[in-house]
């Protein structure tokens, strides 16, 4: 086949690149230019995007020998995957800007332009497998390596998508494997570190990076019963869960430490409460996908509405925690409603919510509404 | 097969330079020494100054030997600035045309960052032509201009500057004109001597000399600060151990005869408007090098296209700058007016010494179905179904 392979100047990327053309694949390098203005590590940038970050993909295609081009996506990421940051910050939910750019770079825009050109298929050194069920249709799968994991930040993709990707990293038993094998075949990458940070926030302080973008107004922080308890510098600073930095005047009832339980950015409100408040019993949104063949089609349901059992992620490195989920008509369309066996801890809408079962990614879900686990007390 | 068509990146060295490029590389001796061995490479390292001087119509003694095009450019401009603000009178002001090389444009942005510079950019006609009344303008307003400097023609869309036009007019105030041969180099005549110009950068491997040696021609008369200070070579122009092996085979390029291109140049417009009728010309149709042609493909990504013919075996460029390979849209198409959408499928295909009929012909089998793919996969920016 003709592979397109996604460069980043990572490890990961330059090894699965070359396993593609072990496999005896015809494969080009791309590297993502995602910023008009790419830092420099002499400016102190750090992440993904960097002109050294290109360069180490130049060099590693260079060793397996493979073609090698720069393509532009900054105003598509620009559109995508940054303003849709600030705008979902802005409106007080948390997203994540990796599944964003996977769902609308890596396997939209970069995607489609390669099948355009004349390739079969995207490959990534993203940690996931995906296999064919009896009948040939692709499900994504975590995973050997669940330390490594990142079948969640892959959760929005579509059949479609699945049929053009290519994941040769997902079995390796762990990521010291690869980094064995990247200095074996002679990449300078081999011990470059694994970026952590949002690649477009160079020094890491997202919150900063966003006061500087949306402002920050003083505003108001009110308790459960809606009694205020404080004051805040501008509440997109406050993430649900937080703890510290509340600086709260008044003393809760009880003595005991509070917590956000929720940002409003419409009044420019925070709300907090006890820790137990941030147990949440159902999450559900209608912003949902499904990973290959939707739950009926998988023979998990007989009917739409019929509920089944999975286990549900809602961070890219939580714990998957067991669940129900249930397809709900409602007035405007069709709601994924989860229900925990145990709540779950701190979850702002926003953020994805990745349905397994086993090792299974069913599909993915956008948060548009949480229900905490502990009445407001009356 | 592969079709090089990207001349005015680089072009093949020539086989007798590389010839004499090699063989002196043997020769032992440092120009700068007293003894016969120092002597020997002084010798062979003038007579190719002198070999350079006459393809550039100066004096030997005005030809200072640099890395190359860029550092030619940074001596040139940031030379003249310091020296003309050396006295007491300040003269901030640098007169640039708008689409300029970036070795151009970071200089002077470099000089108005750290020492002060105001850079008056002179804007651009749609074929990419100097704005003369602009030139003139801003010589009539402002009598604290350090220096002019601009392109002989746009190494981009290949379009001829008014260089002489511009001479005149800034001579008439006194102020030092420098010109940016590079790409011009071996594709239009140049007579330093009667040009008026102050200096004149060129770059060896532009015209089949080795990479990694140029030349900053220096009238006689003009005066710069030196970038590089060391050991006062080339009249204290630009110290350091002069490379004589480089410039050996830099002067054999240079006694070569101009290869004429246009026709050749003419089978490329001629050729892609016959096969792609949506592509554009840019630059000027009928004032430009002899090696260039370059066109926007609507509806296309330039680098579509450029990975498609690279593919086919044909290597051309879309002519902007790169940051690490990162394509920029083209400074040159946004200041001769052109939209963004549009500036995105530029292509330029420039020729040089080997270029063939064959090479040509070659370019305009693969081009179409090139061009039908590239339009499929159509532009970045253009609207992707959201996957729910």
């Amino acid at each position: 086949m003709k592979i397109l392979a996604a460069m980043s100047g990572g490890v990961d990327s330059a090894v699965a690149a070359a396993r593609a053309v072990d496999a005896g694949h015809e494969v080009v390098g791309v590297h993502l230019a995602l910023s008009r203005m790419p830092g420099t590590l002499r400016t102190g940038a750090r992440g993904c995007c960097t002109i050294e970050d290109s360069m180490d993909a130049q060099r590693a295609a260079n060793i397996i020998g493979i073609p090698y081009y720069v393509w532009d996506f900054s105003e598509r990421f620009k559109l995508d995957v940054v303003d849709d940051f600030i705008a979902e910050y802005t409106a007080g939910r948390t997203p994540n800007p990796c599944m964003r750019c996977n769902e609308r770079i890596k396997f939209a825009a970069l995607l489609e332009k390669a099948l355009d050109l004349g390739f079969d298929a995207v490959v990534t050194g993203h940690y996931a497998n995906i296999q064919a069920d009896a009948a040939g249709n692709r499900e994504l799968h975590r995973a050997a390596d669940w330390a490594k994991d990142q079948s969640y930040v892959l959760g929005v993709l579509t059949t479609e998508q699945l049929a053009h990707s290519m994941f040769p990293l997902g079995s390796t038993p762990s990521k010291a494997e690869v980094r064995a094998e990247a200095a074996a075949r002679g990449f300078s990458v081999a011990n470059k570190p694994d970026s952590h940070d949002i690649c477009f926030i160079p020094d890491g302080d997202t919150r900063g990076w966003l006061a500087e973008r949306v402002g920050a107004e003083k505003g108001i922080i009110r308790d459960r019963a809606g009694d205020i308890v404080g004051s805040h510098e501008g509440a997109q600073a406050f993430t649900v869960g937080q703890r510290k930095g509340l600086n709260l005047g008044v003393p809760s009832p009880d003595g005991r430490p509070r917590f956000v339980l929720e940002v409003k950015p419409a009044t420019n409100e925070v709300v907090v409460g006890p820790k137990e408040a941030l147990d949440i019993a159902e999450i559900a949104g209608t912003r949902f996908t499904w990973a290959g063949l939707d739950p009926v089609a998988s023979g998990l349901i007989a009917g739409p509405g019929d509920p089944f059992d999975c286990h549900v992620q809602i961070r890219a490195h939580s714990e998957p925690v067991a669940s129900v989920a249930r397809l709900v008509a409602t007035g405007s369309g069709t709601e994924l409603v989860l229900r925990p066996t145990t709540p779950f801890d701190g979850v702002a809408p926003g953020q994805t919510a990745v349905v397994y079962v086993g090792t299974r990614v069913l599909g993915q879900c956008t948060i548009d509404r949480t229900v905490s686990a502990v009445p407001v007390p009356a | 097969m592969n079709v090089y068509l990207d001349h005015a990146a680089t072009t093949p060295m020539l086989a007798d330079a590389i010839e004499s490029y090699t063989s002196s590389l043997g020769i032992v001796g440092n120009p700068s020494s007293i003894h016969s061995q120092g002597q020997n490479a002084k010798r062979m390292l003038e007579e190719a100054r002198e070999a350079v001087a006459r393809s550039l119509g100066c004096d030997p003694i005005e030809v200072v030997f640099t890395s190359g095009g860029t550092e030619s450019i940074n001596l040139a401009v940031k030379g003249l600035y310091w020296e003309r603000n050396a006295g007491g009178t300040p003269r901030p002001r640098i007169l640039v045309p708008e689409g300029e090389h970036h070795a151009t444009v970071d200089t002077v942005e470099w000089l108005e960052r750290y020492e002060g510079a105001v850079i008056e950019w002179i804007p651009l006609d749609a074929l990419g032509r100097v704005r003369l009344d602009a030139v003139e303008s801003a010589l009539c307003r402002h009598d604290d201009i350090a220096l002019v400097t601009m392109l002989v023609a746009n190494n981009e869309v290949g379009t001829i500057q008014p260089v002489s036009e511009v001479v005149a007019l800034a001579v008439a105030h006194g102020v030092p004109v420098h010109a940016d041969a590079v790409s011009t180099y071996h594709h239009l005549p140049i007579d330093f001597a009667s040009s008026g110009l102050a200096a004149l950068s060129v770059s060896a491997h532009k015209i089949g000399g080795p990479l990694g040696i140029g030349a900053l021609v220096l009238a006689r008369s003009a005066k710069v600060v030196p970038l590089i200070h060391g050991g006062g070579q080339q009249r204290d122009v630009r110290s350091g151990t002069q490379d004589a092996p480089a410039a050996i085979a830099f002067g054999i390029a240079a006694a070569h005869p101009i290869v004429p291109l246009t026709a050749l140049r003419d089978r490329v417009i001629t050729g892609v408007l016959a096969v792609v009728p949506e592509a554009v010309l840019r630059g000027d149709p009928v004032h430009r090098v002899d090696n260039n042609a370059h066109f926007t493909f609507p509806g296309c990504e330039g680098d579509s296209l450029l990975f498609l013919l690279d593919a086919a075996g044909v290597s051309v460029s879309t002519g902007s700058a790169c940051r690490a390979g990162v394509p920029e849209v083209s400074h040159v198409l946004r200041a001769m007016g052109i939209a963004d959408n549009e500036a995105r499928g530029a292509l330029r295909i420039t020729l040089g010494h080997s270029t063939t009929e064959a090479d040509v012909d070659a370019l305009l089998t693969a081009l179409p179905a090139a061009f039908a793919r590239a339009s499929r996969a159509g532009l970045a920016d253009r609207e992707v179904p959201r996957a729910v």
